[in-house]
């Protein structure tokens, strides 16, 4: 298995050639990640046991390490966020349950972005390039990460994906493995992390899932237009959400009316001016 | 299941300590697991007997230390204990919290030989 992100060997997968628009080549070529070190050293040391135990200075004694498990994404992540000021993007890192519609609302997104912005796409997923092909549909440069077994995207895949978009002074939108446990954990660089709560989902969502909500600094509240439709309480998602993560900001939006898309593209202009602000 | 990659990366920071120490092997893992983290201790002991097969960990004990959730509270201006996220504040009721403790995941020591 994969020492970041836990795929086993050679099973994460990125398309490969140019992420250019329309494309329709998917050969899934298995890379060899320049993280991705497999190699079982084997210790065989039974002939040394009892010679060992004898020798007073092999006794067992403790080594301080003090050394976080993250600390290797963590380092990658802060190398891409280095990456994505000097290149004056702003990355966004975006997270949901399965379903909650965050590819319906990238696509209504760029759709209203892309005739005066730059913006390129990141998507990750288990399996399939279905959804890279449909960012690729509104003409939007997309790359698709097949993670295998692995629940997140990590560091090191989004350094890799970078480095094939090319994009300069633009909006990267990276669309995380939908599950709202693992990715919490992967720092890639982005950032903000904008989770995604539908209004199908419970309204405990956040509660249930409290770190997700917690490290998000937006949270879209999307298939508002269902609303009618459901006992749902939008009120009380959102006092669940601001439980975990007081300062979380909060947007209700629906793809397929519009509603709230004009207010989630201006907090992303603001975001923008302030990435660009402190680059 | 993140468990895996990070018992993975455990591994991986247990022979970089031995290629850079020389201990013949491992008896002992301590790590610190902030209970506010996203970390499942079970999960992590479970996955890490499996991940640790053939490294110099393999049949090691892992110590899981449980690092308390601390909060300090905007409305009553103190540090305040609490078991998860989105627990209300002990003394006031309230839920404006902001965490400084629990979240952590260290490798804190090795028992090694």
């Amino acid at each position: 298995m994969c020492g970041v992100c836990g795929c086993g060997k050679g099973e994460t997968r990125m398309e490969a050639g140019e992420p250019g628009h329309g494309q329709t080549g998917h050969d899934h070529t298995h890379h060899g990640h320049a993280h991705h070190e497999h190699d079982h050293d084997h210790h065989h040391h039974d002939g040394h046991q009892d010679t060992l135990r004898d020798d007073p200075a092999r006794r067992a004694h403790l080594v301080s390490v003090e050394q976080d498990i993250l600390g290797k994404n963590n380092a990658l992540a802060a190398h891409n966020r280095q990456h994505f000021n000097s290149h004056g993007v702003l990355a966004l890192n975006l997270v949901s349950s399965p379903g909650a519609g965050k590819t319906t609302l990238l696509v209504a997104s760029l759709q209203q972005l892309l005739p005066g912005a730059t913006v390129a796409v990141i998507e990750g997923d288990q399996e399939t390039s279905a959804d890279a092909d449909r960012i690729r549909a509104t003409g939007a440069p997309a790359i698709q990460v097949n993670t295998g077994r692995g629940c997140h995207l990590d560091a090191a895949m989004i350094d890799e994906a970078f480095h094939r978009l090319h994009i300069q002074d633009g909006i990267l939108f990276i669309e995380n493995v939908g599950n709202l446990v693992c990715p919490a954990a992967f720092d890639l660089g982005e950032a903000h992390k904008v989770v995604i709560a539908s209004v199908t989902e419970g309204e405990d969502k956040p509660l249930k899932y409290p770190n997700m909500f917690a490290a998000s600094s937006l949270m879209l509240v999307s298939k508002v237009d269902l609303l009618p439709h459901l006992d749902f309480d939008v009120e009380l998602l959102i006092a669940n959400a601001r439980r975990v993560n007081p300062s979380i900001a909060v947007i209700r939006v629906s793809a397929t009316t519009g509603e709230g898309i004009d207010r989630w593209l201006r907090w992303i202009g603001a975001a923008r001016d302030m990435a660009v602000a402190s680059a | 299941m993140h468990e895996v990659a990070l018992c993975n990366s455990l591994v991986e920071m247990i022979r970089e300590q031995q290629r850079q120490r020389g201990f013949q092997r491992v008896r002992r893992v301590i790590v610190e697991v902030g209970v506010l983290g996203h970390v499942d201790p079970h999960a992590l002991d479970f996955a890490f007997d499996v991940e640790a097969k053939d490294s110099p960990a393999e049949g090691a004990e892992l110590e899981i230390r449980e690092i308390e959730g601390r909060a300090w509270c905007m409305d009553c201006s103190k540090l305040e204990t609490i078991a998860r996220r989105g627990d209300a504040c002990p003394e006031c009721g309230g839920f404006t919290l902001i965490v400084e403790q629990g979240d952590e995941l260290r490798l804190k020591e090795l028992e090694v030989i």
